[in-house]
């Protein structure tokens, strides 16, 4: 079990026989043999690399394999319409590792998005992991194990951290999933929380939050409505960090929504959450 | 990228939107000839910086005539303005805008910017535009009202000048303000911002609007599609070790702190910089080291650290995944401490890809290092050192 992928997950690369590409799908397809089934590289359809046939497009790769994931691996000036070649191939879950991709582009990928069946992840994401059974992303897995606790957070090496933390308690993850550092992106933590509420591997979430964004308001929210019977474990980071005066636009970003990351804790907590304040900390916090 | 006023009506003027008659100069005497070709009776002179709140901060003078130009002119710059979107450093002023002052009597804020709720691009307006704008909106945040524009900017012409009536625009200012938006949409998508701020966007007695301040804040994600702006980042007055990181993949922020931090990703980095602070101890900087960055760019970014004479502790807080193994990164420390004069004591804690190949490989250098486990024991060690308790 876990979420979004498992063991049945069949994953092609876009932007595979590139040198990030080759170095990230080879580790992953090591990772869980035979969950990789292809990759998708324009112009070079019908060639092979690292064992799997090439494709020229996302719907050739999908007719051919019954591929039902994508990792998206390509420049960022290409990237949103790799994610747009994606949904449109009707993939269900992407993962967009590519960083740096333009607000706007993403405005277009998230039109794309409305009204299809896709899950989208990133784009700059770590990716999601469901140890033991399917990694799509470029996140270490030495000392992740297959348990109980899930984990979504913003950010890659934090969450690295959390896993070997739990990993030592011998509790082991369900999924983890890096939802991505960027402004607009594909699934957040509210998405999360409800796809881990599903999921009777989970018993206890780890939610792993940064000042900016409205995501820990929309999980508090979440929180606040649902009847949510599993532990939730916030760490907040970035409590101390010179806030981003440059964009600071008290004002108007309250009005949007977003709050100081003292608000996002007072809210978190107030829907239930345990507030940790540091990785250490989120252990104890668990199993209490 | 943040634009200062000068850059962002450049722009602003090019699609069409209408601004005071104005120029800039760096000194007083190109000032007073900025001035004598406005020949205004009432001029103003801003001074450029990249925040806002300057107007609060003594960054605006007016000025009746040439000479007064030039001298309030030479009065600003150099100064440092602080304001609350500086930051306690505050920011030199090195050339100021000069322009005819308007008379008019409401003042309207507009800016246009991305919603992350709904991913749509939002126009926040209000009523109480002007230099205390920030403050006001901050304390009654129902003054700005937002009204969100389909992705790719389109919108309903009627349902936006109802929105504008709401607002409390009057009817005889509404067609013109309506243009104004349909200008900064087109500049908002062609430009490719993130932020597009008038304030105040003036309501002039013939039915008109003028753009009295602008600010633009640039995606740096899209800059590969616009060369048209490399020259402007060339003006940016970063930290020169904040430049250095950035061109070697390391975000780095400098701070006034005596602890050197040394972390990979955003998130790890941000939760080092906090258990610091909690613990009593004061970071030198903020450091994410991206997953990019080679051996000898990170021993680029470790350099910065160690010679700078503030830092008297290195804190090593490395989790090793993708491309930056634990092990890269005792190599850089390796090359940093070879070449610097500086070596202050290393705390090293390292966890992920390699994390025992690293604590093995950094034993047999010539380092000043110890070991800890937990990030806490890290934290702990690295702030007592600083306080030279150990």
């Amino acid at each position: 079990m876990g979420i979004l992928i498992d063991g049945n997950t069949r994953v092609i690369v876009q932007g595979m026989t590139g040198r990030s590409g080759t170095f990230y799908a080879e580790l992953a397809m090591r990772y869980a043999p035979g969950t990789y089934v292809g990759g998708v590289r324009p112009g070079k359809g019908g060639s092979q690399h690292l064992g799997l046939p090439v494709f020229d497009t996302a719907r050739d790769a999908v007719a051919e394999t019954g591929a039902d994931a994508s990792m998206i691996m390509v420049p960022a000036a290409y990237a949103a319409d790799a994610m747009i070649e994606a949904i449109e191939a009707e993939i269900g879950t992407i993962v967009c590792v590519t960083e740096r991709i333009p607000t706007l582009d993403m405005l277009r990928v998230k039109a794309a998005l409305a009204g299809s069946d896709t899950r989208l992840v990133g784009p700059n994401s770590q990716g999601v992991l469901t140890p033991g059974a399917c990694k799509i992303g470029v996140m270490q897995t030495v000392d992740a194990k297959p348990g109980s606790v899930g984990i979504v957070a913003r950010s890659a090496s934090l969450t690295s951290e959390i896993v070997a933390l739990t990993n030592a308690a011998g509790l082991g993850q369900s999924t983890t999933v890096g939802i991505g550092g960027d402004p607009i992106h594909g699934i957040g933590f509210a998405e999360c929380l409800a796809l881990f509420n599903d999921d009777p591997q989970t018993q206890s979430v780890v939610l792993i939050g940064e000042l900016g964004g409205v995501e820990e308001e929309a999980a508090a929210d979440y929180l606040a409505a649902e009847s949510f019977a599993k532990p939730v474990v916030a760490l907040l980071v970035g409590r101390h960090a010179p806030e981003d005066r440059r964009m600071g636009h008290a004002g108007t970003v309250a009005t949007l929504g977003s709050g100081s990351i003292e608000q996002k804790g007072a809210i978190l907590e107030a829907a239930g959450a345990r507030i940790a304040r540091s990785p250490d900390e989120i252990v104890g916090l668990l199993g209490a | 990228m943040f634009l200062q006023e000068a850059e962002a009506k450049k722009i602003l003027g090019g699609f069409g939107i209408a601004l005071p008659r104005g120029g800039v100069a760096d000194n007083g005497i190109a000032a007073g000839g900025v001035a004598a070709m406005l020949a205004a009776d009432k001029l103003v002179v801003k001074a450029l910086i990249r925040a806002g709140g300057r107007g609060l901060a003594g960054g605006i003078k007016f000025a009746k005539g040439a000479a007064e130009a030039g001298a309030a002119t030479d009065a600003l710059i150099g100064e440092t303005l602080v304001t609350a979107q500086t930051g306690p450093k505050g920011e030199q002023v090195r050339s100021v805008y000069i322009e005819e002052a308007l008379h008019f009597d409401a003042s309207l804020y507009l800016s246009l910017l991305i919603d992350q709720r709904n991913a749509r691009p939002t126009l926040m307006a209000s009523i109480a535009g002007g230099v205390d704008f920030e403050d006001k909106a901050r304390d009654a945040p129902q003054l700005v009202q937002k009204y969100a524009l389909e992705p790719d900017g389109a919108h309903n012409p009627a349902a936006l000048a109802a929105f504008l009536g709401n607002v409390g625009v009057g009817e005889a200012h509404v067609a013109a303000v309506c243009d104004v938006i349909g200008a900064l949409v087109k500049a908002y998508f062609d430009t490719d911002a993130r932020l597009i701020e008038i304030n105040p966007l003036a309501l002039m007695d013939d039915g008109s609007a003028v753009a009295i301040d602008a600010k633009m804040v640039l995606d740096d994600n899209a800059l590969f599609r616009h060369p048209e702006f490399e020259a402007l980042s060339h003006n940016l007055h970063l930290d020169p070790s904040e430049l250095i990181a950035q061109r070697n993949e390391i975000n780095f922020v400098k701070m006034d702190g005596d602890i050197g931090l040394v972390t990979n990703g955003a998130g790890l980095g941000l939760a080092t910089y906090d258990m610091v602070v909690e613990g009593g101890g004061a970071p030198a900087n903020f450091m994410d080291i991206r997953t990019t960055a080679t051996s000898f760019q990170i021993a680029r970014g470790i350099g910065l650290l160690i010679e700078d004479p503030a830092v008297n502790v290195l804190l090593v807080n490395i989790h090793g995944g993708g491309m930056t193994a634990c092990d890269l990164v005792v190599g850089s420390l390796g090359f940093a401490y070879q070449r610097s004069e500086r070596k202050p004591p290393i705390v090293f804690r390292v966890a992920g890809h390699n994390a025992d190949w690293a604590r093995r490989m950094i034993d047999k250098k010539d380092l000043p290092h110890q070991h800890a486990t937990s990030m806490s024991d890290a934290v702990t060690l690295a702030v007592k050192l600083s306080k030279g308790a150990v």
